[in-house]
């Protein structure tokens, strides 16, 4: 019964975003720029793609910082196409999507600021599609009391604020754990308006945010051991909308060891394979900035984070991630639902991080490893 | 007491014939529109969409548009047909037999054919819409998803054929040979 409707509003942007998917790097591409022995070179194959001409006019020679800024700027000239042309309900749920990086950066700029850094620096730092109005007003305070009521008045990220941390909390509490909270309360709300959406943008938005929650549950556990995050703490960190919510959940929270954190995970097939030890050798890193992962892997990293498991984990975020771009790849099988555009922009930061680590390889001439990348399609 | 009131055969019997075959004419062509007009919007807008980055899409998906529009043509086509047998009979000659048929035909007739041209251009716009983002990505499948557009526009055409055949035995509406006389026992 969607299919009826949806095209009133959805329809063009629809089209567009699945011609910015087509567009998308291919294995043949891929294959070219691996082979590729300098910068130049790399970015005279990528001018042949739908990156076009967007290293044109930087000086030689061009750092990989420079070439993911770049790409960075087309994923985000895309997306905010798409959001000015959009009405309601993709206008909200689009908004949605920012909220992750919003929250990133939010944190950055309280940590930032907290610490006496230069406003423009943090700003600067920020992740473009996370960028709100009010941001500048968050470096004005001084102290944790008026930064809290700051945050809770200025930033679109008030609820998540005001359910989950109080004043007190953003004092003492390590950051990464108000990162968390936030992210928690940001997933279960996202999954929330999905299923107020109802047809097949709930179902294939709330498998995708399913398995989103139960990768941050894992990697919150995994990056607690051996720290003094106590097991009730890490239990509160974990979203209620994963697949292995209520008994995995309170598995994990029990788990000690790698071991434990395996058996959790047993009920769903899916991510018994991801634990499957006879996969590629660890130490296996994914390049380049990550997304939310990233957070998690650096939770409690003051506090002192055990390196058992560097290489497995490493392994371990590897196939998160490659089950992440299959999901992904999944939703753009139906047409008339809105997770397309959800997909697209993770699968398209999924090739940004994918150039940044090749570019990366070819700067640093380490050839052996440049197929360590995670292809799309 | 009053049952009577609500009398399925008094209504039956004096609505005027001109009531059922107008409002079976404007339903057809109404419906018909209807649908043709909703699959025109859902297929364009994907066009529309899809042609952004893949122009060449443009010109071939016209032809979803094409049948959407045919859609209308068959309403417009029947509208046509129904409306010869509307010919004037002044009131008091109206009411026989032949006439009540006419009258009941042109009704039900129009409303089929509303209703399968409402649901075929609904279905042929789902399809067309769906036929141009597939060709945007992959040119080979257009062709392939024309021919299920084609079947689902020939719902349209067995509405049309029904409509027709609903209507072959009504003849135009003619008058009474003698006026219409009140029954003896209408009080």
């Amino acid at each position: 019964m969607e299919a009826l409707l949806f095209n009133v509003s959805g329809g063009f942007l629809e089209g567009i975003v699945r011609g910015y998917k087509a567009g998308l790097l291919t294995q043949n591409q891929y294959n070219n720029l691996t082979q590729c022995e300098t910068i130049e070179d790399f970015r005279t194959q990528l001018s042949a793609t739908d990156y076009g001409n967007f290293l044109a006019n930087e000086p030689l020679p061009i750092s990989t910082s420079t070439i993911s800024d770049k790409a960075t700027q087309l994923l985000v000239d895309q997306f905010n196409y798409l959001r000015s042309n959009a009405v309601e309900p993709l206008s909200k749920f689009l908004e949605y999507m920012t909220y992750a990086y919003m929250i990133d950066n939010v944190i950055l700029i309280i940590t930032g600021t907290l610490h006496g850094r230069n406003t423009n620096e943090l700003l600067q730092r920020c992740h473009p599609l996370g960028i709100f109005d009010t941001m500048p007003a968050l470096c004005v305070a001084t102290n944790v009391e008026e930064l809290y009521h700051t945050v809770l008045v200025e930033t679109p990220l008030a609820p998540y604020f005001r359910d989950s941390v109080t004043a007190a909390d953003l004092d003492d509490l390590n950051i990464e754990i108000i990162r968390n909270t936030l992210y928690k309360a940001y997933l279960e709300d996202f999954d929330a308006f999905c299923q107020s959406l109802g047809g097949p943008t709930a179902e294939i938005m709330h498998r995708i945010l399913a398995f989103e929650a139960d990768r941050r549950a894992i990697n919150i556990t995994i990056n607690s051991f051996g720290t003094q995050l106590s097991k009730e703490q890490r239990a509160k960190l974990f979203p209620t909308i994963g697949r292995l919510f209520p008994e995995g959940n309170n598995a994990l929270a029990r788990a000690d060891d790698i071991e434990q954190v395996r058996q959790a995970c047993e009920p769903v097939a899916e991510y018994r394979a991801f634990f499957d030890s006879s996969g590629p050798g660890a130490g296996r890193v994914n390049g380049g900035a990550g997304g939310g992962s990233e957070s998690t892997a650096n939770l409690l990293g003051d506090l002192g984070v055990s390196d058992e498991f560097g290489g497995g984990a490493a392994d371990l975020e590897d196939r998160f991630f490659v089950h992440e771009v299959h999901l992904n790849k999944l939703a753009f099988l139906q047409q008339f639902q809105y997770a397309v555009f959800y997909s697209y922009i993770k699968l398209k930061e999924q090739e940004i991080r994918s150039l940044t680590w090749i570019a990366e390889c070819i700067a640093q001439n380490a050839r052996d490893r440049i197929h360590d990348f995670i292809p799309t399609f | 007491g009053s049952g009577e009131a609500f009398n399925v055969g008094q209504f039956l019997e004096e609505t005027s014939p001109y009531a059922w075959a107008a409002t079976g004419i404007g339903l057809c062509i109404g419906l018909s529109v209807l649908g043709a007009g909703w699959g025109i919007f859902m297929t364009g807008a994907s066009i529309l969409g899809g042609g952004v980055r893949a122009p060449r899409i443009r010109t071939k998906n016209l032809i979803s548009i094409i049948f959407c529009e045919v859609v209308a043509i068959y309403g417009l086509i029947i509208g046509i047909v129904y409306s010869a047998r509307m010919s004037f009979v002044s009131p008091n000659l109206i009411y026989t037999r032949e006439n009540y048929f006419t009258g009941y035909a042109l009704f039900w007739g129009g409303l089929t054919m509303g209703v399968c041209n409402l649901l075929c251009g609904v279905s042929v716009g789902i399809a067309g819409s769906t036929a141009a983002l597939a060709d945007a990505a992959d040119p080979n499948l257009f062709v392939k998803i024309l021919i299920v557009e084609v079947f689902g526009s020939i719902m349209g055409l067995f509405g049309l054929i029904v409509g027709l055949l609903m209507i072959s035995q009504a003849s135009e509406f003619t008058a009474a040979v003698a006026p219409a006389v009140v029954s003896p026992f209408v009080r």
